[in-house]
């Protein structure tokens, strides 16, 4: 039988403290029950002798300080997992919201998981496909990458995760099925909206767990949800053998939600206020991404955040670029242009792809075509500076021709729209059609047999044909 | 009195009657003996950071100080190997605890089982000295053990030659004062404590890297600091991954502190399969590999690089040359800034502690080139990776950084965004050790390196002043002798500054051959200065295709054919000559 402690000692903010605790353990949970018989779960975030701080999940409104029972469970926080799972909704603190009733658990874990050994890492080599040229061509997505979308408010990343979920297929001939994982921290009922209806109408319901934090639920349980999704996440990956791709959105809100609760502690603020161990604490969220040596299944993270000020300099955006394996970076300019997906290509980078692609994976031409249409747009970015100061008619012959291949690249290789599924084969002959614009002495990447095999000067007109 | 648990939070433990622990004890704490260290002592209570999750550790909990500072085990077996903060050996850790991270499980960084055949460099009766050596081992192909006395005194016994684990007695020795120890294989050392030497060495030695921008441009020496800093996509990882396969050290401590954990599995994969560039042996029998990634606790992030530089230094007693790679100095910084506000230290700059920058110092100090204690010379080079927050470089840590190192590499997010790699950038970087090494870059390569190279330099300067202008009025107003200036610049950073890491013949360039490349793309200066000289436009020379055949030289010729660089220089004199014919 486990003790009930009457009454708090203190109330402040998410938190309260408890005097005279015995035996409680750090992060335990603990379940508070009011006068009316309402219940809310809490975690132990601060232990001092018999002193315990507690925070809890759904805010303290309507506690006082005699009308509430305590008592503590004797386990760090765990949610229920099974296969089960899959076509279900539930709480951002994983209790199911879909009124299909309790999960029956297979097993019990505790949410905040434990860090991988690198020694039993898989190293990520095989592409998923998302049939967008941008991604698929130039930043390619690696099976148990970590690769997060950097945008701003009012871009339509929504809708690229969306078409990534319907889209995404392995390359090879792995016949592991995919899973989804979405974790929604802080949005508003919309787009947690807008994400439903588009698993139901594409059928991929059947296989997405959901886990929502509204905009309006606390925010101590918005710091949870990416743990529970991640747990199920490792479930259905490294226990069920699914390819599981997870996308949380958003994790600025989350970050948010950190801040918030970190200044209710006390603690000394970092960076804009954001406590000095955000940097650990994403971490823990990121690094739970990857492949297993031995087991099936993978782990692959496409977090969304929104760059407050579309400042990529920001803290969320800056660590979190430091810690994840690249970046998928929305462009307003783009977006204002009417480009969809608005994805710009250069800040863009998967530091798995050199090893994901290329012969025996994609096709042999990939890397030295990305290489290339990299190295010609960043050019097209010096070209146009210029043509802003002088006009692009005092350009040079060559520097037009930049300026024809960046429209090029822009309007027919990344623009696609939202129910368009390219193959890789079409992403890399856009690209080489696009790099026909340009003379061939400036494929200065690109080696004499691959030009000869698939460099056309002509592939420009084709192009220009369709417009 | 016995020890308990008082106050938890977060990796900070407050535990009471703890007055009779000593700062930076090891302890163990709580049911599962998680391993902390002691980092303040009060009347009442004694803080330990923890260097494990310390979730579900109660008040009332045990505690128990071990006597020692936190301690590492030193001898074969550490090469090959990956640990993690506090050299806790990761592939026994994963026999123990499966693919997660288990806590509280204390194993011995070195294999207790295996054995390894010892040769004797002392008998009974001889007399050592502190340092020297009196057994060894191969411990690698390439790498052979040497274990030194830790102090003087006569032998009066030593095992007979064969094999041993390295826990068995095998040699005793008295000392001067009449006390006896036995000496086996291993041995420890705490890690916040610099090993001893006998003194310190003027830097006279580069470390080849096989990197052109570094070794022509910004050499690092043997026992030299660099510091690498870039923001986030610029190319840290994979240049300081090219410096451990490719530099000129005997070991490489790599040390992965707080960054991901598929980059520490890919080290592991890749340098098991890559050969050793002297030895044709695997990389890893020369590397020590240290993981601590993001999501591993972060005080053992902390205590991380120490380990890394006592495995380093423990090398260079053997007298090799070690590098140290270090990425990254600011995740190791992040962590003493995170432990430091769970202290409730008063922060300083950017919420950084006040005592970063001599932490910084004393971590960068313990490298150098040095007579060990035995009278062998062995160095610790390190090379510190960066990671400034907005890849602004006036933040404390590269700033605090910058006064302990001598050559910094500064990555230059435009240049990667146009791929261009290393993304070293050539105008912001710089190498104090040049003017050190200047005897050794005359003597093995003559006198006219230092002048090309400052050719080069400036070649590169004044396209940077040029190209100011070209963002306002385009290249091709410009005159022709400017348009020289941009076309050859192009020729360098294209053919010489940029380097294909996934090219088999590109990514390790000998000095001789970055010389010849100099050479070559100087000759193609001058003499298309003569053509423009004489008022013919530039274009014509470009129409022979001689400029692009120039940046292709880093594929085209093999790195041990250097005699073709001969033909090149004749393939320029041809087109300069045929254009010449052409406007006679």
């Amino acid at each position: 039988m486990r003790m009930e402690y009457l009454g708090l000692s203190e109330i402040r903010g998410p938190l309260v403290v408890l005097d005279g605790v015995e035996n409680a353990g750090y992060e335990e949970m603990c379940e508070l029950t009011l006068a009316d018989g309402e219940r809310r779960l809490g975690r132990v975030i601060l232990l001092e002798g018999t002193r315990a701080v507690v925070q809890l999940f759904s805010g303290t409104r309507g506690l006082s300080l005699e009308n509430v029972r305590t008592r503590f469970s004797g386990a760090p926080m765990e949610i229920p997992l099974s296969r089960e799972m899959l076509g279900r909704v539930f709480s951002g603190a994983g209790r199911p919201v879909d009124g299909l009733g309790e999960l029956y658990p297979e097993e019990r874990r505790n949410i905040n998981g434990s860090a991988i050994n690198p020694v039993s890492r898989l190293y990520p080599r095989s592409c998923i496909l998302t049939g967008i040229s941008a991604i698929d061509g130039m930043s390619t997505l690696i099976c148990g990458q970590k690769l997060p979308i950097f945008s701003g408010a009012g871009l339509r990343h929504n809708e690229v995760a969306a078409q990534i979920v319907r889209q995404a297929k392995t390359a090879g001939d792995d016949e592991s099925e995919f899973a989804v994982v979405f974790a929604a921290m802080g949005v508003k009922n919309d787009t947690a909206d807008f994400f439903r209806r588009n698993f139901e109408e594409s059928g991929a319901i059947q296989r997405v767990v959901m886990f929502m934090n509204m905009a309006s639920d606390p925010i101590i349980e918005r710091v949870l949800t990416p743990r529970c999704a991640l747990t199920a996440a490792e479930y259905l990956a490294f226990t069920c053998g699914f390819h599981v791709l997870v996308i949380m959105t958003d994790m600025s809100s989350y970050c948010e939600a950190l801040r918030e609760f970190s200044s209710s502690k006390g603690e000394i603020p970092s960076r804009k206020g954001y406590p000095s161990y955000l940097y650990s604490d994403l971490a823990s969220l990121y690094e739970r991404a990857g492949m297993l040596r031995g087991m099936g299944g993978s782990v692959t993270q496409v977090p969304i955040l929104t760059m407050p000020n579309d400042d990529i300099t920001h803290p969320i955006p800056d660590l979190t670029g430091f810690i994840t394996e690249g970046q998928i970076v929305l462009d307003r300019e783009l977006d204002q242009a009417g480009v969809y997906p608005p994805i710009a290509v250069l800040p863009s980078l998967s530091r798995l792809m050199k090893d994901g692609i290329g012969k025996g994976y994609t096709r042999e031409d990939h890397p030295i075509l990305a290489n290339q249409l990299f190295s010609s747009y960043a050019r097209v970015q010096e070209v146009r500076n210029l043509a802003g100061v002088i006009g692009e008619d005092e350009l040079g012959e060559t520097d037009k021709k930049y300026m024809e291949f960046g429209r090029l690249l822009e309007e027919h290789v990344i623009r696609q729209s939202p129910g368009e599924n390219r193959t890789i084969d079409q992403t890399l002959a856009l690209g080489w059609q696009a790099l026909g614009v340009l003379p061939r002495e400036e494929l200065d990447r690109v080696e004499e047999t691959l030009l000869r095999k698939y460099y056309h000067e002509d592939g420009a007109a084709a192009l220009r044909g369709d417009l | 009195m016995s020890i308990t648990v008082h106050s938890v939070n977060g990796p900070v433990v407050k535990l009471r009657g703890g007055r009779a622990l000593t700062m930076m004890e090891t302890v163990r704490v709580g049911a599962e003996r998680l391993i902390g260290e002691v980092v303040g002592v009060t009347e009442r209570e004694a803080v330990v950071q923890v260097y494990e999750d310390t979730a579900g550790l109660k008040p009332g909990d045990p505690a128990e100080g071990l006597g020692e500072p936190l301690s590492i085990e030193l001898g074969p077996g550490l090469l090959h190997n990956i640990f993690d903060g506090i050299a806790r050996p990761l592939r026994a850790l994963e026999n123990a605890t499966g693919p997660f991270m288990g806590r509280g499980v204390n194993l011995p960084a070195l294999d207790p089982e295996r054995k390894w055949d010892v040769t004797f460099h002392a008998a009974a009766g001889d007399t050592l000295t502190a340092g020297a050596c009196w057994a060894s081992c191969p411990e690698t192909e390439i790498i052979t053990h040497r274990c030194a006395a830790p102090e003087g005194g006569s032998v009066e016994w030593t095992a007979p030659p064969g094999a041993y684990t390295v826990h068995e007695p095998l040699l005793r020795l008295r000392d001067a004062r009449g006390n006896v120890r036995e000496l086996t294989l291993a041995g420890r050392w705490p890690i916040r404590e610099a090993r001893p030497s006998a003194r310190r060495l003027a830097i006279s030695m580069p470390l080849i890297t096989g990197q052109r921008v570094i070794d022509t441009l910004f050499p690092i020496a043997k026992g030299g600091c660099a510091a690498l800093p870039g923001p986030f996509g610029a190319g840290k990882t994979i240049t300081q991954h090219q410096l451990a396969k490719w530099s000129d050290a005997d070991v490489i401590v790599y040390l992965g502190c707080g960054e991901r954990g598929n980059e520490m599995t890919q080290v592991l994969e890749e340098f098991g399969q890559l050969p050793d560039p002297k030895s044709g042996k695997p990389l890893l029998d020369r590397t020590v590999l240290i993981a601590n990634t993001s999501n591993m606790p972060v005080a053992a992030r902390e205590a991380s690089v120490y380990t890394g530089m006592t495995i380093a230094e423990y090398y260079r007693d053997m007298g090799y040359h070690v590098a140290v790679m270090a990425d990254s100095t600011s995740r190791w910084a992040e962590a003493l800034r995170e432990i430091s506000g769970r202290l409730e230290e008063m922060p300083a700059e950017e919420g950084f502690p006040a005592y970063l920058s001599s932490r910084l110092a004393e971590f960068y100090e313990r490298a150098g080139y040095k007579v060990t204690l035995g009278g062998q010379e062995g160095s610790v080079t390190v090379i510190g990776a960066v990671s400034p927050q907005g890849g602004d470089f006036s933040e404390p840590v590269t700033q605090n950084s910058k006064r302990f190192i001598r050559a910094f590499w500064a990555l230059d997010r435009q240049l990667a965004y146009a791929r261009h790699f290393p993304a070293i950038n050539w105008i912001t970087s710089y190498s104090e050790y040049l003017e050190d090494l200047a005897p050794w870059y005359e003597e093995r390569l003559g006198r006219d390196f230092a002048r090309l190279r400052a050719r080069v330099t400036r070649l590169l300067q004044e396209e940077s002043k040029l190209m100011e202008i070209v963002k306002l009025i385009g290249a091709d107003i410009l005159p022709e002798e400017q348009k020289l200036v941009i076309e050859c610049a192009r020729v360098v950073r294209l053919g010489f500054l940029q380097q294909n890491a996934y090219h088999e013949t590109d990514t390790f360039v000998p000095i001789e051959k970055q010389k010849g490349m100099m050479e070559v793309m100087m000759h193609l200066y001058d003499e298309a200065r003569r053509l423009v000289d004489r008022g013919i436009p530039l274009s014509r020379l470009k129409e022979t295709g001689i400029f692009d055949r120039l940046i292709r030289i880093k594929y085209d010729v093999p790195n041990d054919q250097l005699l073709q660089l001969d033909d090149i220089r004749i393939g320029v004199d041809a087109a300069v000559g045929s254009v010449l014919e052409a406007n006679r």
